[in-house]
């Protein structure tokens, strides 16, 4: 079992005294799925965010498939670790003056100097594999938040990433475009890929996750398996969670 | 209520008209008195005066209509040079303004705060006396040779006025279109950058293909404000002996006493020259919106 990130003491306060990482380790494992869970203001966010550099540390160290990055760390560190790592966000952030086709290419073309060519022909497989092939032609604003959120996860995966972050991908969908992402990343998961996932989706944490992470106050909480976590979790703290998502 | 607009409308009429009737009974006045009449005859007759540079060949036999066409060349070639370099020289600095790195950020505010400080005029002497003509004959790799004759750049010889004027309007505007290009790019939401970020690219592509065709929308109104005041600041250039249009039209004026003429000749350039410049902007506004919309 070979460990994909590993943090050892993550700190991070954007207000001095106030810390939104608070001495955070643990373990991600190469092929296994890590949902992150917490109430908000917990430092999920913020956690997932530090993995690929988004959100530079105040403290503690990490190591991304092998590179470390800390508090001191440079620019072309960063961009090593951003090669290899994907990432979805919450709100999409796909580039509105581009086709959804160049949304996806541009990187595979500037980074890793693939030819046009490869590069769309990969870019329309991974359309295909999200269910949305014949929407390459047209322009984010023109797509639905699922489809756009699809596109968001191609275009990350056109990198043939080693790790994908998701930061609460089906927080901005309306709800009946949930699950079509959803769907999405059970596909990934069961190619085996090594994904971490901020969300609130009871049922895909529950069914998806190989471990589930409870965040409280920029602290881990406890780390379980999805089948203790939510049957008999460990802490009080997080029973009380999930008692309050559960009504 | 209906009464009350049209009648409004009906006294601001009156009020213009009055106002027009006005000027052209000072202009008639004025004409009777100096008992030359309008015409533009004179515009045939020699010059009779030299001009230090001239982008086409003129001497002091040829007509004031072609003195006054050399001015305007002159001014056409000094705004051109200025609107090119004081764009490069804005969008590095506003890009600047908004980089990661502390140096860079702090170099291009302080260039924004001193240049916007100063008056045009004061910094158009200053390149001129203190800057040009104060240098040593430096040649400086071969390709560019500075002295206090004029810069020659690839075979190219400029002359310090021209020069002084062109640094001057570039690094005068460029300050103003900084502010306005970081103006466009604070306007691009955060997660486009993290967005290209997140996919390995870097701070200066990210910057070129995704932030500034966001920002585009945001700037080019403000631009072209900008890219108008450049050509009608380009008349200061008599303060330092540039032979420009409106150096030439003064010089015409002083010899000749149409001053009437003059002005009028002068502001149609103007306006032409603006008009022209307005409408190419207007065209790039279009082409910039129409591709935004079919994205849309």
């Amino acid at each position: 079992m070979t460990v994909a990130i590993r943090a050892t003491d993550l700190v991070k306060s954007y207000i001095p005294g106030v810390r939104a990482l608070d001495g955070v380790s643990l373990d991600v494992t190469c092929g296994e799925v890590l949902v992150v869970m917490g109430p908000s203001g917990s430092g999920k966010s913020t956690l997932i965010r530090t993995f690929n550099g988004l959100e530079p540390l105040d403290g503690g160290e990490l190591d991304v498939l092998g590179m470390r990055l800390d508090a001191a760390h440079e620019e072309h560190q960063v961009r090593a670790i951003r090669k290899r790592v994907g990432m979805v966000f919450q709100q999409f952030n796909l580039f509105p003056h581009l086709s959804i086709l160049d949304n996806i290419t541009l990187a595979p073309i500037k980074v890793q100097k693939r030819a046009k060519a490869a590069a769309e022909q990969r870019a329309i497989e991974l359309l295909d594999q999200m269910g949305i092939r014949e929407q390459a032609r047209k322009f984010p604003a023109q797509l639905s938040g699922g489809q756009q959120q699809r596109v968001a996860i191609a275009r990350a995966l056109a990198l043939d990433p080693e790790v994908m972050l998701f930061d609460e991908p089906t927080s901005a969908l309306d709800p009946e475009r949930v699950k079509e992402v959803l769907d999405a990343m059970r596909q990934l998961a069961r190619g085996g890929m090594t994904m971490v996932v901020v969300t609130h989706e009871l049922g895909f944490a529950r069914e998806v996750a190989d471990r589930v992470m409870f965040m409280d106050q920029g602290q881990v909480v406890e780390i379980s398996d999805p089948e203790t976590f939510f049957s008999n979790a460990k802490e009080e703290r997080s029973r009380k969670f999930l008692n309050q998502m559960q009504h | 209520m209906r009464k009350r607009r049209v009648l409004v409308q009906l006294a601001l009429a009156a009020l213009l008209v009055g106002f027009a009737a006005l000027l052209v009974n000072n202009l008639t006045v004025n004409l009777i008195r100096t008992g030359l009449g309008l015409g533009f005859g004179w515009l045939g007759r020699p010059a009779g005066f030299a001009l230090a540079e001239t982008a086409l060949p003129y001497a002091p036999s040829d007509s004031y209509l072609w003195a006054l066409t050399i001015g305007w060349l002159n001014s056409l070639k000094v705004i051109v040079a200025g609107l090119a370099l004081a764009t490069l020289l804005g969008v590095g600095a506003g890009a600047a303004r908004s980089s990661g790195n502390r140096l860079l950020r702090s170099l291009a505010g302080g260039y924004v705060a001193l240049i916007r400080q100063v008056p045009l005029l004061l910094q158009l002497l200053f390149w001129y006396f203190v800057a040009f003509l104060g240098f040593p004959e430096t040649p400086v790799g071969g390709l560019i040779k500075l002295s206090n004759q004029g810069i020659a750049v690839l075979g190219l010889n400029l002359s310090v006025e021209f020069c002084a004027v062109l640094v001057g309007l570039t690094v005068f505007t460029g300050a103003s279109i900084a502010e306005i290009v970081r103006g466009g790019i604070n306007a691009v939401p955060r997660g486009q950058w993290e967005a290209f970020r997140s996919l390995g690219l870097g701070e200066g592509l990210g910057l070129r293909r995704i932030v500034l065709p966001q920002a585009l929308p945001a700037i080019l109104p403000a631009l072209t404000s900008q890219y108008l005041n450049l050509a009608k600041n380009s008349t200061l250039a008599i303060a330092v002996g540039y032979a420009d249009l409106y150096a030439v039209s003064d010089t015409t004026i002083t010899q000749t006493g149409r001053a009437i003429e003059g002005f009028l000749l002068l502001l149609a350039s103007f306006l032409l020259l603006n008009l022209l410049i307005s409408g190419g902007m207007a065209a790039v506004n279009g082409a910039v919106l129409g591709r935004l919309r079919r994205s849309r």
